[in-house]
């Protein structure tokens, strides 16, 4: 694919250090260097995707929309949790070279690719769905825009994973619920028309729940969404020392 | 591949509700609260008033826990930084040891140390005897 470059915008020389692991050949991840040139608007999953085109085709990552919606290509950045497709080679200091890791805390199946699975399984358990009692209604569920905006924040989660393995404990716990999973929670803690607040703030009350969040705002910093994560999380716990028994 | 399946969501444990962690997690705040000011007050008072440290002996102790307000203090003071920091340190193992076996015996041997350091403590504040010397 050729692109006309208008003649102001120069290509720029980057270089990418990836760490890269092979299962089968690799006993622990080693890093990599490939330089490519980029455009200062390309983001750093074209430069990936540049890179196993025309260097290294064996270079694996996840990649889907490409437009910060999918959640899929959230890898660490310079050592900060982004997704590859909302980060510009602009942003980036390019006089280093830009270091390129998977995320932190899940298992490591290949080069940038993570195992999800217990990331998901976290968000599993805090039943992120509709729970209700009594009737079914014949109507619609109505709810007032004021009560709509309570959990507003938390339902822009696209579950990237950027937040939960950029937290420092989830690194050494693997069993915290994780900061992902507090904001599905908080989705429908704070939604009026749900009634499984009691049953969830109890699952996020156990020792592996909100109490082992210790305000390190990585989260909030990671969350390409905007999110404010950690004020979620706080809010979660302000719900179980405010809620009546 | 197929979608994974549904397990039964996690429950609180039976046996009725318990507020253990978030019990544990406000004593944090208030005891730290608290604490500022005692062992800072405590600080001021043992190294930087009338001399500092240097009039610090048997005779300045006994004159202060002859009053039950600084008993009171240092009491309180024992009690709270070590609950602090034993469950600081509580929060510290279950972080990073992974083997039950390993988390046992840590807390267990946090749990004498904790214990151990209280008891003493609070036997001399009440047992002090100024005319021994």
């Amino acid at each position: 694919m050729t692109t006309t470059v208008p003649e102001q915008i120069k290509r720029l020389d980057v270089t990418f250090k990836i760490a890269r692991f092979i299962p089968e050949t690799d006993d622990a991840p080693h890093y990599e260097e490939y330089s490519v040139q980029a455009l200062p608007t390309d983001r750093v999953l074209t430069v990936l995707q540049q890179i196993k085109d025309e260097i290294d085709g064996t270079l694996t990552f996840r990649r889907s929309c490409a437009h910060g919606i999918c959640g899929s290509d959230a890898i660490r950045i310079n050592g900060r949790n982004r997704l590859a497709c909302k980060t510009l080679i602009k942003d980036l200091n390019i006089k280093k070279p830009v270091v390129v890791e998977a995320i932190k805390g899940l298992p490591l199946e290949k080069d940038l690719v993570v195992d999800m699975e217990p990331f998901f399984q976290a968000y599993r358990d805090v039943m992120p769905f509709l729970i209700t009692d009594g009737h079914e209604p014949t109507r619609e569920r109505l709810q007032s825009a004021e009560d709509r905006a309570r959990f507003d924040d938390t339902t822009k989660c696209i579950l990237c994973a950027c937040c939960t393995t950029s937290c420092p404990v989830f690194w050494s716990d693997g069993q915290y619920f994780g900061p992902q999973a507090i904001v599905g929670a908080h989705r429908f803690i704070f939604d009026s028309r749900d009634s499984g607040t009691d049953l969830r703030l109890d699952i996020l009350n156990s020792q592996e729940g909100v109490w082992r969040c210790r305000t390190t705002f990585n989260c909030t910093d990671a969350c390409p969404r905007g999110i404010e994560v950690t004020k979620a999380i706080q809010e979660v716990k302000r719900a179980l020392m405010f809620r009546r028994d | 591949m197929s979608a994974p399946a549904l397990n039964v969501p996690k429950t609180a444990r039976s046996g009725g509700r318990t507020n253990y962690e978030m019990w544990s997690w406000i004593f944090m705040r208030v005891s730290g609260i608290v604490l500022v000011f005692l062992v800072l007050g405590h600080l001021v008072i043992m190294n930087i008033l009338d001399g500092g440290v240097q009039r610090i002996n048997f005779a300045f102790v006994a004159g202060r826990w002859s009053s039950p307000f600084w008993q009171v203090w240092d009491l309180l003071q024992l009690w709270l930084a070590m609950i602090h920091g034993a469950n600081g340190l509580r929060t510290i193992i279950n972080d990073y040891s992974e083997r039950d076996q390993t988390r046992f015996w840590l807390k267990a041997a946090l749990l004498t140390a904790t214990v151990f350091t209280i008891a003493l403590g609070t036997l001399v504040i009440f047992t002090f005897d100024p005319t021994i010397s």
